[in-house]
């Protein structure tokens, strides 16, 4: 599991549209990948704390977005479910270096043991 | 009824034969804001006192004059800025005569006379003629195209004259002035005002502020020339120049004098009574005929008279409390505040703000915000206030100066507002809450705060329009909209919809209709510029209004949008329906519901190549692939293309399906090729983008096997042609179709539908569907424009077309061909990184 515990390269930011997502797919799951208007780059579960709704495949405002399923809008930075609804998904910790999108080994890893 | 014609009242006598005393008659002399108020506050109190006859020389019911800026430059439509429709005369019985002058008053006999010799006996007269615009005598001021800038006849002259695309000449850089100039300037005119005085709005702005102002018109790339006196006006048959005072030539096609109004007092004068400035009258509003009142801007009024309504509505009031017996009323003028309506551009000015020796102030600059405040104090109270570039604190400093009480205890923090409590600003609701019950939240209807709250709790009000019709807040020059709808959400808390009052969204106050609007008026042209020219109170919106955006985009401008993924629902950006399972399904066209063995054995083949778990026929005559995996989708289309399919948008806000039965083909009944016209059809049509989906359905006979009649459109053959339905529903409602008309050959159902189409491409609000739409805007109205007004039908037909030629593309092959490939990859597979572990 050694290559798991550092930053795992991913992909580079423009290959996610803007205001859009990308799916990365893990032992733990598939992640969306999302980059906002402001260019700054989240992860998190791509499965709706609702009924599992793929997000990476939602509308993207703000630091939010919205299930393509029954509209639930899910804070790309808490993973908590805005407004009435109430939900959590799990998030990733990445970083971006030169344009290239790290994501933490370790919180895939620690998700593993949870 | 609607008679416009002098001599042929709009409505009827209410009341004729069952009222049992006669009725005072009440005369009233013009048809402008102000009767219109003193009408309204006199039925509420005293609905069967009178019965009231007006005369109005402009062949129309009473609108709103403040709004002929927003409606010459695009933000409004005149069906918006009508105060009494026809119907308001005929509930209170009132009898209006349009496009009837008033020549004469004859006082002893108390009857007066129009232009074409109606005379009409009353009780009571009330004048309100208003004002007539001054038009400078310069050589050349009767050319055609030298305008004044008072009522609709004007706009409508200007926006006519404006399709030209050629010169404007304001001349007056007043507040009229320049909303006209701004107006034209939309409209596509290259505009330049021409002003006599050093800066612009020297009554209302001191010099700092008159240059911030300047600066911002230019910047709309409007010409502004100050100390400029205009010599003469030059022309033939038409304006062609305006020659200015220092010999500088500017050449003109349209000239608009917007330097002040008189009253218009004359047939008074004529009648003997006192007449100074205006028609003078006492604090009863009474003239020097006791039978005869004046009201507006044509009164004078301890020695003064007025130009904004403010005040003319407070004299409406009084009249009202007059007639309805109440003596004690008195007209007693208070301070007045100006505002300019011109969208992006605020400026706020009250009271007296001209310097003296005893008089100190309160000066705060923020160059980079463009912001600029001036507060006057005399004797440690308020007395006048300039802002500029922030005037959120209007109606607060407003109301300080009405109060006139001392302002010293907060003398150190007053320019910067209510919100400035020890340090920190709070939010705006916050500011308003702060407001004291008495500080007035429309200037121009006199509405205090308390007057609103107290509305809201009382009468259960929910929405900004029950705010406008309860209290009038908000209902003129609209720029205390803000305020209001703070004072919903203040009151009512959460249980405030604002989508009650039809914003399309929470991230703007516009409502779809008018951000329609304003892309055309203000040619916005991407998302991002729309947000940033419309204020948009997000960054980036929200999944309720990029998708609207993005179809008002599409819709309007067809050959140079570029169609914003985005902004889209998944499943029309990637062509396919999701599921619950996160798969997807797939529809091909199956033009008409006809098919062939080769598209079967396709299907057939795609089905078991791809595992595909279900197939099944939908209710729109075609099949339905079920449970594709998102990675399977490209090959699967590549497959469909291959056997000639396209996608069959089962996914789309547009085109769906043209359901059709046999017709004449097999059927003995079939009186027309319903399989053909249905088939022609949907190849017409496919791949049109429309406000929420449009499904059609043509039937060969009125036996209608094809259920044509619960379609958005639908036909019906017959012998002698083609009826076309349509507004019909079969989901969540179910409605029959209302009859559009009938058409002889298939030609023209073609045209007659594709337009109807592109009608309700133009004016249909994001998800609405047909019938919605037709509910709203009236089936009359949309029979009259697309089977009367040939021309009409012509025209959107042919932007029809035109939108056509940009989108008949298969999203699909175009995907396949490698457009947004992003879309259906995954970016990396870590699963494979772990296994090798
Ligand atoms: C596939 C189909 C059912 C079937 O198996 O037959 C279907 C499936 C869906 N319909 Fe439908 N409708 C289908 C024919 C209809 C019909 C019948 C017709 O078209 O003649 C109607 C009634 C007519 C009408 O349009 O009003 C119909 C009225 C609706 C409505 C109610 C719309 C309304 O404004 O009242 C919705 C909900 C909506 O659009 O918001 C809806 C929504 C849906 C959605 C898109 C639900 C959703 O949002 O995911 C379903 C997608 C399933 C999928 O992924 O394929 N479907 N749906 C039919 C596809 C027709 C086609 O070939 O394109
Ligand atoms: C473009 C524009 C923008 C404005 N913006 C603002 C603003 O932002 N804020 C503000 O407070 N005010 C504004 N005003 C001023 C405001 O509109 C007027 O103060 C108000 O409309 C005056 O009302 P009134 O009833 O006195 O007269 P009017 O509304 O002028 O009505 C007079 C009516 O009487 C009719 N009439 C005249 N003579 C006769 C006759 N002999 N017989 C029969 N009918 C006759 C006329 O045809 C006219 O219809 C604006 C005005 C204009 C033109
Ligand atoms: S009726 Fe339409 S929306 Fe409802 S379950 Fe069936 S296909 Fe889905
Ligand atoms: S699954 Fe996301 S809102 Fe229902």
């Amino acid at each position: 599991m050694s290559a798991m515990k550092g930053w795992i390269d991913i992909g580079a930011v423009v290959d996610i549209p803007m205001l859009g997502a990308r799916v990365v797919k893990s032992a733990v799951g598939c992640i969306a990948i999302f980059r906002t208007e402001a260019d700054e780059v989240f992860a998190i579960d791509d499965k709706c704390p609702h009924k599992a709704g793929p997000l990476s495949q939602g509308i993207v405002h703000g630091r939010a977005v919205t299930c393509p399923l029954h509209n639930w809008v899910i804070s790309l930075e808490s993973g908590a479910a805005q407004g009435a609804d109430s939900g959590q998904v799990r998030t990733y910790r990445l970083k971006v270096e030169k344009g290239r999108i790290l994501l933490d080994g370790a919180t895939l890893a620690a998700s593993h043991a949870a | 009824m609607n008679v416009t014609v002098e001599g042929k009242p709009t409505a009827n006598r209410k009341g004729a034969v069952d009222q049992p005393k006669p009725r005072q008659r009440l005369v009233v002399i013009g048809n402008g804001m102000a009767p219109g108020r003193a009408l309204e506050r006199l039925f509420e109190q005293a609905p069967d006192a009178y019965e009231v006859t007006i005369f109005n020389a402009e062949p129309r019911v009473n609108y709103d004059r403040i709004m002929l800026s927003p409606l010459l430059s695009g933000e409004k439509s005149f069906e918006q800025i009508v105060i009494h429709g026809d119907g308001w005369y005929v509930k209170h019985g009132v009898t209006l005569y349009k496009g009837a002058t008033v020549t004469q008053i004859d006082r002893a006999a108390k009857t007066v006379t129009t232009a074409r010799g109606i005379t009409v006996p009353y009780d009571k007269l009330l004048i309100a003629t208003g004002s007539l615009p001054i038009i400078i005598p310069v050589p050349g001021h009767k050319l055609a195209g030298v305008l004044s800038y008072r009522d609709l006849d004007d706009v409508q002259a200007m926006l006519l004259a404006a399709k030209s695309r050629g010169h404007a000449v304001v001349i007056g850089g007043g507040l009229l002035g320049l909303e006209a100039a701004v107006g034209l300037k939309e409209q596509g005119m290259d505009v330049t005002v021409v002003h006599l005085a050093p800066t612009l709005m020297e009554r209302q702005l001191d010099t700092p502020a008159g240059h911030l102002l300047q600066r911002a018109i230019e910047a709309r790339g409007i010409r502004i020339l100050t100390g400029a006196n205009t010599k003469a006006i030059l022309g033939e048959k038409k304006v062609e120049a305006v020659l200015l005072e220092d010999g500088t030539r500017l050449v003109a096609d349209l000239v608009i004098m917007a330097v002040g109004i008189r009253p218009n007092a004359q047939i008074a004068k004529d009648a003997g009574l006192t007449v100074n400035r205006g028609i003078v009258v006492d604090t009863s509003m009474r003239s020097s005929d006791p039978e005869i009142y004046a009201v507006g801007e044509c009164a004078e009024a301890h020695g003064q008279v007025f130009g904004l309504v403010a005040p003319l509505y407070e004299m409406a009031s009084v009249i009202a409390q007059q007639l309805a017996g109440d003596a004690t009323a008195a007209f007693q003028p208070s301070a007045l505040a100006t505002k300019l309506k011109v969208t992006g551009i605020n400026l706020f000015s009250a009271g007296d703000f001209a310097e003296g020796r005893d008089r100190e102030e309160i000066v705060l600059r923020d160059a980079a915000r463009g912001v600029y405040k001036r507060l006057i104090l005399k004797d440690d109270k308020l007395i006048g206030a300039v802002l500029y570039g922030d005037t959120a604190d209007g109606a607060w400093l407003f109301d300080m100066i009405k109060k006139a009480k001392p302002v010293d205890a907060m003398r150190d923090t007053l320019i910067f507002g209510p919100s400035y409590a020890g340090g920190s600003p709070l939010d705006p609701t916050a500011a308003v809450a702060a407001l004291p019950d008495e500080a007035e939240i429309c200037g121009c209807n006199g509405v205090c705060k308390g007057k609103i709250t107290a509305a809201i709790n009382t009468l259960g009000l929910k929405s900004l329009d029950d705010v406008r019709a309860h209290t009038k807040a908000s209902a003129s020059c609209g720029s205390c909209t803000g305020l209001v709808e703070q004072l919903l959400t203040i009151s009512l808390g959460d249980t405030y919809n604002p989508t009650a009052v039809q914003p399309m969204c929470g991230c703007t106050t516009l409502g779809h209709d008018d951000v329609r609007r304003l892309i055309v008026a203000r040619t916005l042209q991407t998302i991002p510029d729309l947000m940033q020219a419309l204020e948009w109170k997000t960054s980036c919106g929200c999944a309720k209004c990029r998708p609207a955006l993005n179809y008002y985009m599409i819709a309007t401008w067809p050959d140079t949008y570029k169609d914003d993924g985005q902004s889209r629902f998944i499943n029309e950006r990637v062509h396919a329906n999701i599921q619950k399972d996160g798969t997807y399904s797939v529809v091909p066209r199956m033009w008409g519901g006809v098919t062939s063995a080769k598209e079967l054995r396709a299907i057939a083949d795609i089905v078991e190549k791809f595992e595909i778990p279900t197939v099944k026929c939908t209710g729109g005559q075609r099949i339905d692939m079920l449970g594709v995996k998102k990675e399977d989708l490209l090959a699967v289309w590549a497959d469909l293309n291959k056997a000639g399919m396209v996608s069959g948008a089962a996914y789309a806000k547009g085109l769906r399906t043209v359901k059709t039965c046999v017709g004449t083909d097999w059927c003995r009944f079939g009186t027309q090729d319903s399989t053909g016209l249905g088939v022609k059809l949907e190849k017409f049509l496919w791949g049109s983008w429309t406000p929420a989906k449009l499904k059609l359905a043509v039937s060969g006979c009125p036996r209608n096997c094809a259920e044509a009649t619960c379609k958005d459109i639908g036909v019906i053959c017959v012998d002698s042609g083609y009826d076309v339905h349509f507004a019909g529903a079969a989901g969540l409602d179910i409605k029959g179709t209302e009859l559009l008309g009938h058409v002889t050959t298939e030609a023209e159902t073609i045209e007659v539908i594709a337009a109807l189409t592109q009608l309700y491409r133009e004016q249909g609000r994001y998800l609405e569907r047909i019938y919605k739409w037709a509910k709203r805007v009236g089936l009359e109205t949309i029979r009259q424009q697309i089977m009367a007004d040939v021309e009409r039908r012509k025209a959107l037909y042919d932007r029809f077309v035109l939108s056509q030629s940009f989108s008949q593309k298969d999203p699909w092959a175009e995907r396949v061909g490698g457009h947004d490939a992003h879309e259906f990859a995954p970016m990396a597979d870590l699963t494979r990184l772990e296994a090798a572990e």
